[in-house]
């Protein structure tokens, strides 16, 4: 065991599963020789040589279109978005192929690939450096996305994402990558893709949360147990596409209240389809209206302001407050 | 049903007028108005000491990563000078000293730089783009100004500015091809600066020069020395009377070099050799070009001395103004601002978020 960080971690996964099938490749923009702009392939390119370790032309749609073609040929490729905000000059290639090629081909060419991709607020980053939109990949059939929410887990769902057989969409929220280390084993360790967890149990209130706001989300709940008594059970999705929307839905059961929190803007979010799951599947155990934490409706100021969007613990303790309310 | 080469486009032309001793072919040396080279050369040194100064705003945590411009600021105001006031500046994220040039404001950009977005609001009477991160995505709005300024029969030109990471993109490939089949009058900048973070120029293409790029798609390319200013500032007038015409597109490239980091998020020691910066800081386009305006005589050491001290106290007090103006700006909700012309009632609802107990299910 080590103690690691988000970024040591996916690294950590990554030469693992590079040792042991020298099908999977990396590549993107500066992977190789400085080891991405975040070091999450750090030292890949000195173990595994450039043929393996690409550093590619600043070009994201090539990038991940020739993904789709080494997967189709045999390879497991695992490409790079520098930042989430220039994956959209790959977004035709995500759509029109990626997500359908199985589909497309009638099962005869999957294209079992990963597109890596930091994500999200925190950090004092440039304009495009910012956003969160999962929705964006988890409204495309055929996607599957991922989203760690901390170094643990970031591991063990890389190493399912790269052994799945089919495209996945691994986001990383960046304000994770160096803000916590935990233990994480030397042995493999998977975690399966599509499987929420519970992060702390609880029975007065329902909160679904994932990536950067699980931490401050599980902080909250820690502190309204001590302070108030008052019970929340945290639901880290992990697995934002396909939606498990059971542990939420039955935990509704069980409380009778629910909240979400999440750094995507509001409307259209992924918010909507959460609470969509609770009202079908659990409408007559509530006895709240469900609450919407989220960012607003805004575009993600420049970091001078980005504090002041993303939900914080005040908004999301009275965002919890509302949703026990009645 | 012969078999025979084909002659498909006029031969590159490669430009350079100025030598690193500041000599120069004076068959080649543009006629240009002292009082303009003198604005050229100051402004130089104001880029290159705004850059100094941004980098120790940056190291102190006063701003957030920014792309410094020190090394580039012949190719951008070679460049730029060639323009007009009404005509189109659409840079990418590294055009300091492009900006300074157009009388853009440094409190402006410390403000940019420091995450207010109040730094990008663009003067009334400006034709400016705000800074362009993503890669080589304001080539194609470039495109569209010029199509428009044709259109409205207009005599203005779109230069757009990039880098030779850029040329990698679809969005270039799709700009070019887009200029050349309706011939608009934008001129595309590229200063090649041997670097994409930490990808070589060698490393981004196979192509032996990004000029040539422009032949493809039926636009006349020329690679010029882009430490040299005069050789830029002639490649960059011919382009600009070429679209002004109505002769269409340019692809100018402007070998030159990034002195500094990518951005201050980079460190370049873990890919490139201090000896080739070391290299490239004998051909440093400030001091060649000093040396030429010394020997034309126009500024003598003691004037060239004194401009370097007067930009540096024009530029002292830069931090203590944006502080001030910092301090007027107003709270979270500005982020409000803007998203569209009128703020529609669910937004109107997001708004009060900030500083009052609203409830956040409430939708208006």
């Amino acid at each position: 065991m080590a103690e690691m960080t988000m970024v040591e971690a996916l690294n950590h996964a990554l030469r693992q599963e590079m040792e042991r099938d020298e099908s999977v490749v990396v590549l993107g923009e500066d992977v190789g020789e400085v080891g991405g702009v975040f070091r999450v392939t750090d030292g890949l390119v000195d173990e595994f040589g450039e043929d393996r370790v690409v550093d590619t032309p600043v070009a994201e749609a090539v990038i991940v279109g020739a993904s789709l073609g080494m997967a189709v040929n045999g390879l497991r490729p695992i490409c790079e978005m520098q930042f989430s905000g220039f994956s959209y000059h790959a977004m035709h290639q995500i759509e029109n192929h990626v997500a359908r090629f199985r589909w497309r081909t009638r099962g005869r060419f999957p294209a079992p690939m990963v597109i890596r991709m930091p994500y999200g607020a925190g950090v004092r980053a440039l304009e495009h450096h910012s956003e969160s939109r999962e929705v964006f990949f988890s409204h495309i059939p055929g996607l599957k996305v991922v989203i760690p929410s901390g170094p643990r887990l970031a591991r063990s769902l890389l190493v399912s994402a790269i052994r799945d057989p089919d495209p996945v969409i691994f986001m990383e929220p960046k304000l994770l990558y160096r803000q916590f280390r935990e233990e994480v084993p030397e042995d493999e360790e998977a975690h399966p893709l599509g499987e929420s967890r519970v992060a702390r149990e609880g029975s007065d209130l329902t909160v679904v949360a994932w990536g950067a706001m699980l931490p401050r989300t599980v902080e909250v709940a820690e502190e309204i147990a001590e302070e108030e008594g008052i019970e929340v059970e945290v639901v880290d999705l992990l697995t934002v596409s396909p939606l498990d929307s059971k542990p939420f839905t039955e935990s509704v059961r069980k409380t009778g209240h629910a909240a979400v929190v999440h750094e995507a803007q509001r409307s259209w979010g992924p918010g909507g389809e959460i609470v969509a799951r609770i009202m079908e599947d659990s409408f007559w155990y509530l006895e709240a209206p469900i609450q919407r934490i989220t960012a607003p409706d805004v575009p993600v100021p420049f970091f001078a302001r980005e504090e002041a969007y993303l939900p914080d613990k005040d908004r999301i303790r009275k965002g919890f407050r509302a949703a026990l309310e009645a | 049903m012969p078999r025979e080469e084909m002659e498909v486009a006029p031969p590159l032309e490669y430009l350079s007028i100025l030598d690193e001793e500041g000599d120069l072919d004076q068959e080649l040396e543009p006629d240009l108005d002292e009082e303009e080279l003198v604005q050229m050369y100051r402004t130089m040194l104001r880029a290159r000491r705004f850059d100094k100064l941004l980098l120790e705003w940056q190291r102190g945590g006063r701003i957030g990563t920014f792309a410094p411009v020190s090394g580039q600021e012949a190719s951008q105001i070679g460049a730029m000078s060639a323009a007009r006031d009404e005509d189109w500046f659409v840079p990418s994220f590294r055009e300091i000293a492009a900006f300074l040039w157009r009388g853009g404001d440094p409190v402006d950009m410390t403000l940019y730089n420091a995450g207010w977005n109040e730094g990008v609001a663009i003067p009334e009477d400006a034709r400016d783009f705000p800074i362009s991160i993503p890669v080589a995505s304001q080539l194609p709005l470039a495109t569209g100004l010029a199509y428009a300024i044709r259109l409205r029969g207009e005599d203005d030109v779109a230069m757009t500015f990039f880098g030779d990471g850029a040329t990698s993109e679809g969005d270039f490939h799709e700009a070019l091809n887009f200029a050349g089949t309706f011939q608009l009058p934008v001129v595309f900048v590229c200063q090649n600066n041997q670097w994409a973070i930490s990808v070589p120029r060698e490393r981004q293409t196979a192509s032996e020069t990004l000029a040539q790029k422009g032949l493809a798609y039926g636009i006349p390319g020329i690679q010029v020395d882009g430490n040299d200013i005069l050789a830029v500032r002639v490649a960059a007038d011919e382009a600009v009377k070429r679209a002004r015409a109505g002769d269409g597109p340019t692809l100018v490239e402007c070998v030159t070099y990034r002195l500094k980091v990518h951005t201050t998020a980079d460190d370049p020691s873990r890919y490139r050799d201090e000896e080739e910066v070391e290299r490239w800081k004998e051909r440093d386009p400030i001091p060649r070009f000093r040396r030429y305006l010394e020997k034309k005589g126009i500024l003598d050491e003691g004037e060239a001395d004194e401009m370097t001290d007067s930009v540096e106290e024009e530029l002292g007090g830069v931090w203590e103004e944006a502080e001030e103006r910092i301090e007027t700006l107003g709270g979270p909700d500005v982020m409000f601002q803007h998203v569209y012309a009128d703020l529609p009632p669910h937004l109107e609802r997001q708004r009060k978020w900030f500083g009052t107990d609203e409830e956040e299910n409430d939708n208006g």
